[in-house]
């Protein structure tokens, strides 16, 4: 496969070098930066353009008209998009991949007919949101055959608050096994436990009932 | 109306003073503060410091409400994006967008943008010019 990468920084630098080990690709860096050209140049071989790369002169050069793949990977999400139009609209490239740096870029990029975009910001944010959930349920250790901990503080606004647990419609192999009142006092929960605001329960779930215990223990009334 | 000029240099702070005079709604956008300084001294319209290649700082301004979008900063590239999330994203019904690199110019005509190349503007002007011959009066 004949992949472009526009963009000598770390990332094209990198993703030059995995895609090298891989014999059956052929692949260019076009760079602006007369030293980062030396320097790959230098490291990698006699596979790097100096050019700007959503300059049809450049691309003309690159061989744009056969490129398999175009991935632009410079800092700057504009020179990025440009890349990919013009690889896409005057060259007919099959393949273009954009790097992102704001994420809120993605929507506008796939509407403009970029293939697929890469954004480092938005996978670190996903990570985030999945290391600290905006809901309140926190898991706390996997029991293994899928069951895990979970702790979850009621709030004011949920449902559960004046229920009995034997009346709350617990998803199922779901068990509450602990309740902490907001005083730091542990409760053994009975069936008769009534939930009260700002309880702290640790319950035993299944990680796919996870959603709906969070639900009936923090769902508004 | 109510136009959004994206980049106070020469060409944007002349537009933004003539426009706001005429009696428009004026919005003017760069990243530098001292950009401003290039509008005269009785300008009405707004000033904004920001990228216009943000959507938030699009979306702040009000690009949603405008009529009119015009890019004019140094980067061919920069226009050319904010041009299109003004155009896609905010729904603006006007866009205007100026593109130094006249094969880049051209390819964004081809695909529905309204867009102008000084280079291209420039160069056949002074090429009209010197067709007409030297002006009476002058020697060649």
């Amino acid at each position: 496969m004949y992949v472009i990468i526009v963009g000598g920084g770390k990332v094209g630098y990198y993703l030059a070098k995995e895609l090298l080990a891989e014999p059956q690709h052929e692949v260019l860096i076009i760079e602006q930066d007369a030293a980062k050209c030396e320097r790959i140049a230098e490291e990698l071989g006699d596979i790097v353009l100096r050019g700007d790369g959503c300059e049809a002169a450049t691309m003309e050069i690159a061989g744009f008209g056969r490129a398999d793949m175009v991935i632009a990977v410079t800092g700057d999400d504009e020179d990025n998009l440009v890349s990919c139009q013009v690889a896409k609209v005057k060259f007919n490239v099959p393949r273009t991949v954009a790097r992102i740096n704001n994420p809120k870029n993605q929507e506008i990029f796939q509407r403009l007919g970029i293939d697929t975009t890469v954004s480092a910001t938005g996978a670190i944010l996903a990570q985030i949101e999945q290391e600290l959930p905006t809901h309140q349920m926190i898991p706390f250790l996997s029991l293994g055959g899928g069951l895990e901990l979970v702790a979850v503080k009621v709030p004011a606004e949920a449902r559960a608050v004046g229920s009995a647990i034997k009346d709350l419609l617990l998803p199922d192999e779901s068990m509450i096994v602990l309740v902490i009142s907001p005083d730091g006092l542990p409760r053994m929960p009975t069936p008769e436990t009534t939930i009260a605001i700002e309880d702290e329960i640790l319950a035993v779930t299944r990680r796919e009932n996870e959603d709906a215990l969070r639900v009936v223990l923090t769902g508004p009334a | 109306m109510k136009i959004v000029i994206m980049g106070c240099g020469r060409v944007g702070s002349r537009l933004a003073a003539r426009l706001s005079e005429e009696g428009h709604d004026v919005t003017v956008l760069d990243v530098r503060p001292d950009a401003f300084r290039r509008l005269p001294s009785n300008y009405k319209g707004k000033k904004h410091i920001g990228n216009g290649i943000d959507q938030d700082v699009l979306a702040r301004i009000g690009v949603g409400e405008a009529d009119v979008f015009i890019a004019v900063t140094q980067g061919d590239n920069r226009n050319v994006l904010a041009t299109q999330v003004a155009k896609h994203i905010f729904g603006v019904s006007r866009t205007l967008c100026r593109i130094y690199d006249p094969i880049r110019e051209e390819m964004y005509r081809g695909l529905g943008l309204e867009t102008i190349s000084p280079t291209v503007m420039g160069a056949n002007v002074l090429h009209d010019l010197l067709s007409a011959g030297a002006p009476a009066g002058e020697e060649a």
